[in-house]
């Protein structure tokens, strides 16, 4: 009896993982998934923009200095004494600076930058940046208040805010919300598009035997019930093991890879910030990229995150699956399922929804109970679980939905057992139901 | 003893029975004929019998104890509609089921060599099912039907879709195993002929119902009792004449210049009579028990039953 289940778990996971598309998505899918990541990083690191020099005229006096002070790494900026249209067609500036006299008084108003090509925003920014210090400095010195530049220097503040999040044991784990919200979103992402892509191949595995009459032989060997449950197992076990690969694959990105290619200062600092030393102020990279190295580094912390996600994709796919190997096996043809079809969608979508609102605040009556209550709960727990939520609430989720999936796939089984010998008419809800309900 | 007992068996759906108190035995070793239009119920007895669907009442006796869902390992069943695998290869295949019936690896493979061999379609192994024609896929759906030996064998409709020289070699291979290894077979059909051929014993179920069982030449002879056919040379008014009111019908055709007339006799006449009265009367060439097919029997029985519950066939 257990054997037979056995052998068509096999059966059904052979068939799927000696595809040629199983193994190119397995190792393609972290290559892409990498390259999404790293790519723009890589590009904003590789194309320092050449040299631009900008035109200044500049009759208040204030900007020019201010911007040569200013140390920007990609523009060099140059007096002239006109804008006029002579200035603006000359090809050796790449851009022209106009400050009106009173710039102080009337900044709104009172510059223009014209280019000859698109702007970079990071430049547009700096410049604004600079002038406003200048024409703020202009004006505080009209006040001819003492030792200004000694007060000034007293009152700024560096804020960088440091969460630190206390569990039971008072032991602080420091993740900022921006991360867990990123990291509980990525998981969740991975969780839905892989209980539908699986629970959908269930689905038309399913739909497909019965079609070309295959059933009708193995049930001859095997109870309809341990057909369905070894398919189900069998699909499952290739999502888990390609999500296995992912989590190895990760760790040891995390392990070897990560160390290997940081450069020496930037993992200074994430040494610094895991040891609780580093001063913000004087770190030179950003504070959330630190921290998100610091996470990723983490072989344990990943290792753990993809435990959660086999539990909960384990969890969900099993109750989801069920629901998707009755619909295949009441129906003749994709076309009919995909009204049924809603019954598995519909919740996994909307707890998509839920666990993306959870995301901003974990802790409401809606998020809690959305991630207990079996049909949207692997979602919403998992974008749930990198906000430290307390244990227990986990464990109610995990024995709510693997308990739900006993009773799910029990029901399943009784409409699957008479629907796939049924032929030609499309059944509705009623005769499914009716038909869970023969002896 | 019995191999299969069916007692009191009823089986209903939500918008009819398809089994309405059904009770029939199969003798252990003996090729059984399970007849019936489309529609009568044979599916859901044999599955029934699979387990894969319960009755809602009536029992099932194999083997001399009731029926148990390990009972399964001991029944070959080859279904009406049945499929492959289609991407998967033939030899792979043949295994999966192999060992679904509860063979082990290497047992399976020895087994299913020399099937492959016997019927000559050892390189096929390596095909996937989908480069195979319909008739080869059924050679191998045949294979895998009997190889784990079974006591009990049930082919539903096996001839469909087979050639002539196919379905005889299949009707060798069921022959052959029902001799040598004792095996019991039930056939599902609607082929008479095949029927009155291989089968010792019948039923037939009309309507849910069982309306005939028994042993073919009892039912053939009980159902054709008082019919005889004559041939002669002579005036046909002469034979009757002679034969009076011991003749209840007749028919009279002209085959080969010889006159030949069917009769169906009053029962209570000596045979011996009408023979020598009809020998007087004209000229006897034959004189002969016309037993019925198993065709007649079929539709007459079928029709019998459906006009006595007024059913017209068109309802069918």
């Amino acid at each position: 009896m257990k054997s037979k289940i056995g052998i068509i778990i096999g059966r059904e996971f052979r068939e799927r993982v000696a595809k040629k598309s199983f193994i190119i998505t397995t190792l393609l899918m972290p290559v892409l998934m990498l390259g999404l990541m790293v790519t723009p990083a890589l590009i904003a690191m590789f194309s320092t923009p050449s040299e631009r020099v900008v035109a200044v005229h500049d009759p208040s006096g204030i900007v020019l200095p201010a911007l040569q002070n200013a140390d920007m790494e990609y523009a060099r900026f140059v007096s002239v004494d006109s804008d006029a249209d002579s200035v603006l067609r000359d090809t050796g500036y790449d851009a022209v600076l106009s400050v009106s006299p009173d710039v102080v008084r009337n900044p709104a108003n009172g510059v223009t930058l014209f280019l000859h090509d698109a702007a970079s925003m990071e430049m547009e920014a700096t410049i604004s940046n600079v002038i406003k210090q200048a024409v703020e400095d202009k004006r505080l010195q009209s006040y001819d208040i003492d030792n200004l530049a000694q007060i000034l220097d007293e009152i700024h503040a560096d804020v960088n805010l440091h969460t630190v999040r206390v569990d039971e044991s008072g032991e602080g784990e420091s993740t900022s919300s921006m991360l867990s919200y990123i990291i509980g979103i990525f998981m969740a992402f991975i969780l839905y598009m892989f209980l539908l892509m699986y629970g959908q191949m269930v689905m038309t595995s399913i739909i497909e035997e019965k079609n070309n009459r295959v059933l009708e032989l193995v049930v001859t060997s095997v109870k309809p019930m341990q057909l369905m449950l070894g398919k189900i197992l069998g699909v499952g076990l290739v999502a888990v093991v390609q999500v296995v690969i992912w989590g190895v694959l990760l760790c040891s990105i995390s392990a070897f890879v990560l160390p290997a290619i940081l450069p020496e200062s930037v993992s200074q600092q994430v040494d610094m910030l895991n040891a609780g030393t580093l001063d913000a102020a004087a770190a030179t990279t950003d504070i959330d990229l630190l921290q998100a190295i610091s996470v990723l580094g983490s072989v344990w912390f990943v290792a753990k995150l993809f435990g959660y996600i086999l539990l909960f994709l384990v969890g969900g796919f099993l109750f989801y699956a069920s629901i998707f190997a009755a619909i295949g096996s009441a129906v003749d043809n994709i076309q009919d399922a995909s009204q049924l079809q809603s019954f598995a969608v519909m919740p996994i979508i909307i707890g998509l929804i839920i666990g993306m609102a959870a995301a901003t605040d974990p802790n409401t009556p809606l998020a809690f109970w959305a991630s207990v209550i079996p049909f949207t709960s692997p979602m919403v727990m998992l974008i749930r679980i990198p906000f430290d939520i307390p244990g227990w609430q986990i464990w109610v989720s995990v024995a709510a939905l693997y308990l739900s999936f006993v009773l799910m796939a029990w029901f399943a089984a009784k409409i699957y057992r008479v629907g796939i010998f049924m032929h030609g008419k499309k059944p509705s809800v009623k005769d499914l139901v009716r038909w869970a309900n023969y002896k | 003893m019995d191999i299969l007992q069916i007692q009191n068996v009823s089986k209903s759906y939500t918008n009819h029975k398809a089994l309405d108190d059904v009770s029939l035995s199969v003798p252990r070793g003996t090729v059984y004929g399970l007849l019936g239009p489309n529609g009568a119920g044979k599916t859901t007895l044999i599955r029934i019998i699979n387990h894969i669907t319960a009755p809602d009442s009536g029992s099932v006796i194999f083997d001399g104890k009731p029926l148990t869902a390990d009972d399964v390992a001991h029944i070959g069943y080859l279904p009406e509609e049945r499929g492959l695998y289609k991407k998967m290869k033939v030899g792979d295949q043949a295994l999966f089921f192999a060992k679904l019936k509860g063979l082990k690896s290497a047992e399976a493979a020895r087994e299913l060599r020399q099937w492959f061999d016997r019927l000559e379609i050892s390189d096929w192994w390596d095909k996937k099912v989908e480069e195979l024609s319909k008739g080869m896929a059924q050679k191998v759906q045949f294979i895998v039907t009997v190889l784990h030996r079974p006591k009990l064998l049930i082919f539903d409709e096996p001839f469909s879709g087979f050639d002539p020289i196919n379905a005889d070699i299949l009707t060798r291979e069921i022959l052959r195993i029902n001799r040598e290894e004792g095996a019991t077979v039930i056939f599902s059909t609607h082929n008479m002929e095949s029927v009155e051929a291989l089968c010792e014993n019948i039923t037939l179920i009309n309507r849910s119902r069982n309306i005939l069982s028994g042993n073919v030449a009892e039912i053939r002879s009980r159902l054709g009792a008082g019919r005889y056919t004559v041939s002669f040379e002579g005036e046909p008014d002469a034979l009757f004449a002679a034969l009076g009111d011991r003749v209840l019908a007749s028919s009279v055709t002209k085959e080969h210049g010889l006159m030949k007339a069917s009769l169906r006799l009053r029962p209570s006449v000596d045979r011996r009579e009408v023979i020598a009265l009809a020998n007087g009367a004209v000229d006897l060439v034959t004189f002969d028990r016309a037993l019925p097919s198993m065709n007649d029997i079929f539709i007459r029985t079928v029709e019998d039953y459906n006009r006595q519950h007024g059913i017209t066939t068109t309802d069918l």
